[in-house]
């Protein structure tokens, strides 16, 4: 199952939707591994004829029922990082009524968000739905870096290598997390790492 | 009065002190013996005589020392002082209140000369003397905001009003009881509260933000809330806590006395004249036990407060694991006599201790 089910949190933290088709002349659509079976749940052709459709597989092999639904525009990126030129570009030329879709794991919608509304898009025009990992975007509140795919709290900072706890206070404007040292007050006393949500 | 300014330090040797003055204008936060959180919100219209809450922004004898304590912080992390791009009219609009305040409050500190955009701004304390054109920031070393708050004690919120709702949009945080403005800058009002257990569920938030969006010109309004730090330490951000965190646990009975300080913000709201923004100043006053334990009524009051405490909020507080020392320690200075009502000393009509 790719669906997964958050526990109720604090007030910062993100809640996704569920993807809907809405009426409008252009899509950008951005899934990203399990984000794909969304994109399949909604599709239809009038839907995708008027898509651009970018998918980042992480592993995972959607490309060709993706491109089965014959979006209008269809790009495969190894990953967010190399696809954001990419996205810069077409929402560059964005309209207004410009409808965006963005499905997969919570750090690539947090990112891809800020980009849309970077551009002047209005926060309504932006749909999304969790789909896949439940890995976190985490940053390092001590050295300020950004440790990617999360899955085990606590964590080692991929910059300052310090023990992080996971917390759920979540920024919007960094798409992140906020991970703070765990053994601050007993140096060295680490407790045994297990999933964010066991 | 002239005030005599400490020189003393907010870290490493710890030489941060209170004369009896300030020992005696703390601005104590329990007026009853028992503590839940509640909006308590008051005009912020003066005070009596010398307490804290006479002046728009006080200034005591921590003032200079304090302000070398903000330098070192933003020398370490800029990262401390942010302004989202459209703050800098509200950052112009917090320079013009504090400086026509302080000069105003203060005027052998302070002196403010206007001779329409040219000023002159002079901070005797700081030995400062500048002139600038007022809303041109080319003639300021720093931005508008940053420029006045390296020069007034306790951290700045600067919050946009926009769709009912408040945005932490600027700020100058670095003596922050444990948040980061660099992560929760451009926050609304309840994210950058969603940290905070209990007071969520119990409306204190929306109650709060209704009562700031209508906060208007003219009519500043107050409250206080308070923590527990170990040592003098002005900054207690996350941003350090990886280096600081350790410290709590170097309480021990024979140092709790003077190690243990009471942590009480006094927050004040004004409204903003052009931007509409919010300035929510956040200032920070230190007490360690044994100065607290010179008012008898204090010292009763602070054991029961401590110990009836819900867990939820001493977690919450930072100091759950030190708590059982604090009380051993307070529970001296509890004679279980009762204690007027209300934040004063009373030092002339409490009783003194009777154990």
């Amino acid at each position: 199952m790719s669906k997964f089910e958050f526990p109720k949190s604090i007030a910062s933290r993100p809640i996704w939707g569920t993807l809907e088709v809405r009426s409008g002349e252009h899509h950008l659509m951005i899934a990203e591994a399990e984000g794909a079976e969304a994109v399949i749940d909604i599709a239809t052709p009038d839907l995708m004829a008027k898509t651009h459709l970018i998918y980042i597989p992480k592993g995972t092999d959607f490309s060709e029922r993706l491109q089965a639904l014959n979006p209008a525009q269809f790009y495969e990126s190894p990953s967010y990082a190399a696809a954001l030129h990419r996205i810069r570009r077409v929402l560059e030329d964005a309209h207004m009524g410009l409808q965006v879709y963005l499905t997969g794991t919570e750090g690539m919608m947090g990112q891809a968000m800020n980009e849309v509304v970077a551009v002047g898009l209005p926060h309504t025009a932006i749909q999304t739905e969790h789909r896949g990992s439940v890995a976190r975007r985490m940053q390092c509140v001590h050295c300020k870096g950004v440790t990617e795919d999360v899955e085990v709290d606590p964590f080692v900072c991929s910059h300052c290598g310090l023990n992080l706890f996971v917390r759920d206070h979540y920024s919007r404007r960094l798409a992140a997390y906020q991970g703070v040292r765990v053994d601050a007050e007993d140096h060295g006393n680490v407790p045994e790492p297990k999933g964010i949500y066991e | 009065m002239t005030i005599q300014f400490n020189d003393e330090s907010f870290r490493d040797d710890y030489t941060f002190h209170n004369s009896e003055w300030a020992i005696k204008r703390f601005p104590f936060p329990f007026h009853e013996d028992s503590y839940m959180y509640s909006v308590n919100m008051e005009q912020h219209r003066g005070g009596p005589e010398g307490s804290v809450y006479e002046m728009r922004f006080d200034v005591d004898e921590h003032y200079v020392s304090e302000m070398k304590d903000r330098a070192i912080v933003l020398d370490q992390d800029p990262l401390r002082c942010q302004s989202l791009p459209h703050m800098t009219l509200a950052g112009w609009d917090l320079l013009e209140l504090i400086m026509v305040s302080k000069s105003e409050d203060y005027p052998d500190l302070f002196e403010l000369h206007r001779n329409g955009n040219q000023w002159r701004w002079i901070n005797k304390p700081l030995g400062i003397d500048h002139s600038f054109t007022f809303m041109d920031e080319t003639t300021l070393p720093y931005g508008p905001m940053e420029y006045i708050t390296r020069q007034a004690q306790g951290d700045f919120a600067v919050l946009d009003q926009r769709d009912e709702m408040l945005w932490m949009d600027a700020g100058m945080v670095t003596t922050q009881a444990d948040w980061s403005l660099d992560f929760d800058i451009g926050m609304n009002f309840f994210e950058w509260h969603a940290p905070v257990p209990k007071a969520h569920e119990m409306g204190i938030f929306k109650r709060a933000l209704k009562f700031l969006l209508n906060i208007q010109q003219g009519a500043p309004a107050r409250r206080l809330n308070w923590t527990m730090t170990v040592n003098p330490l002005l900054d207690t951000s996350p941003e350090n806590y990886h280096k600081w965190g350790i410290q709590k646990t170097t309480l021990t009975p024979e140092n709790i006395a003077h190690k243990q300080h009471l942590r009480v913000e006094l927050q004040t709201f004004f409204r903003l004249p052009r931007s509409n923004a919010l300035v929510f100043p956040i200032r920070c006053y230190l007490c360690s036990f044994q100065d607290l334990m010179t008012v008898p009524k204090w010292g009763r009051r602070l054991h029961r407060v401590v110990r009836d405490l819900p867990v939820e909020l001493a977690t919450y507080k930072g100091f759950i694991d030190n708590r059982p020392m604090m009380l051993d320690y307070l529970s001296q200075f509890d004679d279980g006599l009762p204690t007027s009502p209300g934040v004063w000393p009373d030092l002339e009509t409490e009783p003194p201790l009777s154990k």
